[in-house]
């Protein structure tokens, strides 16, 4: 390789460090939509099932009901605002064109995943801080398993920023982007546990839900925080694990491939 | 350091289909270093989908392109930091400033920012009033000058320019190309297309020219002039013409100015004293004679078949 072509300035780190640099400006210059209004939005679900029904409602031993939703509405700030940055981002590319300034650049296809993840991470999991933040003012938790709880939440979030970037590829439309979210991101979230533990539900609705990926992140980040849950936390790891796993692969042959990014 | 004896774009037998049409039919052209080389054809020819790629927008259905002896596929690294493009499509992204997004593009090609580089682009494009700007709120030509500062941030050995005058006003227009011109001296290779055929004729040493997807001539501007290109005169005579003589034929005369003067296409190898001498031959009486050398447009309307052919 007769890299003494490319300029003698030339630093190898850089087009990543430049694109994630810019990924997560985007999403700070719009900040009131990206970053505050989920706060605002988990906060009041907060204010809703902690200041109000909280304290008189208990779905599992030794927990009140505020207790027992915060994680979920943690691990749900997470998941939609992963999901939101890549999709949006990678699609508004797309449909402006201007996914062109980087189809012409040296950016290589691992460094242009890497770099649209882990800026879609940083505003998942910031949010993800403040909502936990806020839930302080309405419940204590007993985070019995902190690191674990950051592993999944890190874990669910990686997991949607490579689903935001599946569909932003797929998509053809805003439509088509906003069905992804309302009609599958949202439903799974849902019914997925964020407001009741799935070992209350008749059978069959149970054992349907145990098909629901979404089960599996909200069940073990809420088990390490709370100590109890519906499923081991190894399980729910080994799971969101392989889900993130295929994923990833799945992105990185489309983008290997620049599917519906280059003609 | 760069190897001048290869050239700076190679594409041998290049092809795309789009639906099973043949966009680019087996395409092959050499540009050599330090060249201004003009890509030229009716709209649909190829020519932005050559264009495209080489810079890496387009997968490539069959053949290669080589810069500066690297194909672009296995050295993409290296051939797209020897590339700038400027894409005919104007290709912004609102959320940045002028001034933002020109660092921001330094680094995608792995560069820290050199503001002396920087502020000569801003200086010589007349972006500097507007660097604060956010795009939307640009004009359409600050928009393609913007562009044009783009493609060159990383100081690229070969700047393909896609239709860079395409609405753009005359002063702009006249500032770019000696800007191109400059930018040229310095060692930059250059491929442009263009629809006005008067600047490719001004600025390019070689002009190549598609059709349907196919190359139909490569040749430099002034071989491709004089032999496809012959002068055009217009003679005005005593009395109108009421029917074009035969014997004139050859010329390829037209009726002109209600039937009061001839037009004629003069081939190559033609003169305008055979013309003259045939005139009189027939007894007709010249008052005034008009010649004009040839220009690109007439070779390339004779090369791509007619004023409407692919528009």
């Amino acid at each position: 390789m007769a890299n003494d072509l490319r300029p003698d300035n030339y630093i190898p780190g850089r087009p990543f460090l430049t694109l994630l640099q810019k990924e997560v400006r985007r999403f700070l210059r719009v900040s009131s939509q990206t970053v505050f209004t989920p706060i605002i939005t988990a906060s009041l679900y907060l204010f809703i099932f902690g200041a109000t029904l909280g304290e008189r409602i208990t779905v599992i031993e030794g927990f009140n009901y505020a207790q027992f939703v915060i994680p979920g509405l943690i691990l749900m700030g997470v998941i939609n605002n992963s999901f939101a940055n890549t999709a949006s981002s990678l699609f508004m590319s797309r449909y402006l064109g201007n996914i062109v300034d980087l189809l012409v650049t040296p950016i290589t296809p691992t460094q242009f995943i890497f770099a649209y993840t882990i800026a879609a991470m940083i505003r998942g999991l910031a949010v993800g801080t403040v909502v936990c933040l806020v839930s302080t003012f309405f419940a204590g938790l007993p985070w019995d398993a902190p690191l674990a709880a950051i592993g999944m939440a890190a874990l669910a979030s990686f997991l949607f920023a490579q689903f935001g970037l599946v569909v932003a590829i797929y998509a053809n439309s805003f439509d088509s982007l906003s069905m992804y979210t309302n009609f599958l991101i949202l439903p799974l979230i849902y019914l997925g546990g964020v407001f009741y533990p799935i070992s209350i539900l008749p059978g069959p609705w149970a054992t349907l839900s145990h098909l629901n990926p979404m089960f599996y992140l909200i069940d073990g980040f809420r088990t390490a925080i709370l100590g109890v849950g519906d499923l081991p936390l190894w399980l729910s790891f080994l799971v969101a694990g392989s889900m993130a796993a295929v994923l990833f692969v799945w992105v990185t042959l489309l983008i290997g491939r620049g599917y519906r990014l280059s003609s | 350091m760069i190897d001048m004896q290869k050239p700076a774009l190679s594409l041998d037998r290049l092809k795309k289909s789009y639906d099973g049409v043949e966009v680019v039919k087996s395409l092959s052209v050499t540009i050599e270093c330090g060249e201004i080389f003009g890509l030229l054809g009716p709209n649909g020819a190829g020519k932005s989908t050559a264009i495209n790629m080489v810079s890496g927008v387009t997968r490539i259905d069959a053949g290669t392109v080589q810069i500066f002896g690297h194909d672009n596929r296995k050295d993409y690294r290296i051939t797209r930091c020897l590339t700038g493009v400027m894409p005919q499509e104007i290709v912004i992204d609102n959320f940045f400033t002028i001034d933002k997004a020109l660092k921001m593009h330094a680094g995608y090609y792995g560069l820290k920012d050199d503001p002396a580089w920087r502020s000569l682009l801003i200086d010589r494009l007349g972006l500097g009033p507007h660097l604060h700007k956010v795009m939307y709120k640009l004009s359409g030509g600050l928009k393609r000058r913007f562009m044009i500062a783009k493609a060159l941030i990383h100081k690229p050995r070969l700047l393909i320019l896609d239709e860079p005058t395409a609405g753009v006003d005359i002063d702009l227009r006249l500032t770019l190309w000696d800007f191109v011109r400059e930018i040229n001296q310095r060692g930059t290779t250059v491929l442009l297309t263009t629809h006005y055929l008067e600047e490719a004729e001004q600025m390019c040493g070689r002009i190549a020219i598609m059709n349907h997807g196919e190359l139909v001539a490569l040749d430099s501007t002034k071989s491709l002039l004089s032999r496809l290109g012959g002068r055009q005169v217009t003679a005005d005579f005593d009395r109108p013409i009421e029917q074009i003589p035969v014997e004139l034929d050859s010329f390829r005369p037209v009726l002109v100015n209600a039937g009061s003067a001839l037009r004629f296409a003069l081939s190559a190898g033609e003169t305008t004293i055979d013309l003259l001498d045939k005139i009189r031959g027939l007894g007709l009486v010249v008052t005034e004679i008009e010649t004009r050398p040839p220009n690109l447009e007439d070779v390339f309307l004779r090369l791509t078949g007619s004023k409407n052919n692919g528009k």
